[in-house]
């Protein structure tokens, strides 16, 4: 059966490759630090060597629309573009291709299905920044082929967070019981408190830093209990108009299972707080 | 109200360059257009017929007024995303970074604390 390597979950943020690039002289005072993190983070994906990745994120709009829009979609295909033209202007993020792997998208696929998650699914996806960010974040070499699983945290209603971490817990059995001896490492990406459109949008810190400490510490502590006793959607609403993305951190935590991270990281920078956890499998770990 | 038409507009828009380019130097005939011919469309071959614009929304779009989206519950990411692809190279030039993003901010500042109109479709 495939090995579960590492699950990685961090919040996206689209300006990081231009913010740590740009000539030194017009860098922002935390660009360094914010580049060291960023490569401590990567160093827990690289020692677990990985051979596929399984890829969570939600699309801005980039493919999805309103006009047919899934909760949770799974990509099942050889090749995936990637980027944009609205976020290499906006952002100044490359374009990519990344390899996929049919067989265990298929295999994902039916297994979802199996345990009741009624997965919409793409045969013709371009991937956009949610997953991208993470690529040259984590695997800058963007060597390895990936398995793309889309949620809807953007456009209501959305599913509950109970729904989303047991997607989470879903996930992780299909990875268990993919046969193949290949190692495979999940990462999501979402985000903790933040504004997007909105009065408190682009402030010195998040929308709401309280939230993204607790926030920080429940993930910490893999405490899913007090994330499902205190957030909701309208918890996430008052904390940003876009704190939604926290969703995919609970179905991350769903892939782990509720244990404490191995690895914890943030960095407070102005509108939003940047975090980095992750977590390895006791069993690989022994 | 046809809040998914709003969104369609900026949809379409800001993922086409040429699309963004006339919306920003002549928004009143670019959305004239595009109510005759880009909002329709479907596919190549299928236009739909069953979509239109409230004089407010239109109003709204021609003036690039964004605080008007927001209040009509247009999605908070399609009315920020298309607006810094008009508007955040002129501010910087002029104001220096996430000038525009923070007088957007500004301007919604009487929603501080309330609940915000709904983005649902
Ligand atoms: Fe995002």
């Amino acid at each position: 059966m495939a090995q579960l390597v590492a699950t990685l979950a961090s919040t996206h943020h689209p300006f990081y490759l231009r913010a740590t690039t740009m000539p030194p002289e017009q860098q922002m005072p935390q660009a360094p630090e914010w580049k060291r993190k960023i490569e401590a983070y990567r160093e827990t994906l690289e020692r677990t060597k990985p051979d596929i990745l399984v890829m969570i994120g939600s699309d801005h709009f980039h493919q999805i629309f309103l006009d047919n829009c899934p909760q949770f979609l799974i990509g099942k295909a050889p090749r995936y573009d990637a980027t944009f033209y609205n976020e290499e202007r906006e952002f100044g993020i490359p374009k990519y291709v990344l390899d996929g792997d049919e067989d265990m998208s298929g295999f994902m696929h039916q297994h979802l299905m199996d345990q009741d998650f009624d997965f919409a699914f793409s045969n013709e996806l371009k991937i956009d920044h949610s997953i991208i960010c993470p690529i040259i974040t984590v695997r800058p070499d963007a060597d390895l082929p990936v398995v793309p699983i889309y949620t809807n945290i953007f456009a209501p209603p959305l599913p509950s967070p109970r729904r989303f971490y047991n997607l989470g817990r879903a996930i992780r059995k299909a990875i268990d019981a993919y046969p193949s001896d290949k190692r495979v490492a999940a990462i999501g990406t979402g985000h903790l408190s933040l504004e997007l459109g909105g009065p408190r949008q682009f402030m010195e810190t998040g929308p709401d830093p309280e939230f993204d400490r607790q926030a920080i510490e429940w993930l910490r502590n893999g405490d899913i209990d007090a994330i499902l006793a205190n957030v909701d959607h309208e918890s996430m609403a008052k904390s940003g108009n876009a704190t939604h993305g926290f969703l995919n951190f609970i179905l991350m935590l769903g892939v782990a299972g509720p244990e404490g991270a191995d690895y914890v990281d943030n960095l407070d920078l102005f509108h939003t707080m940047e975090a980095y956890f992750t977590w390895y499998p006791k069993e690989a770990a022994a | 109200m046809s809040k998914y038409y709003v969104n369609k507009f900026l949809f379409t828009t800001d993922r086409d360059p040429e699309y963004l380019k006339r919306y920003t130097e002549d928004p009143r005939n670019f959305v004239a257009t595009w109510e005759q011919s880009i909002g329709p469309r479907l596919n190549d071959a299928e236009m739909s017929t069953v979509n239109f614009f409230t004089p407010e929304e239109r109003a709204a779009l021609i003036n690039h007024d964004y605080v008007a989206l927001f209040e009509m519950g247009a999605h908070f990411f399609l009315n920020l995303t298309i607006f810094i692809g008009i508007y955040d190279e002129p501010y910087m030039e002029k104001s220096g970074p996430l000038a525009f993003q923070k007088e957007f901010a500004a301007k919604l500042q009487h929603w501080k604390g309330k609940e915000y109109p709904s983005v649902a479709t």
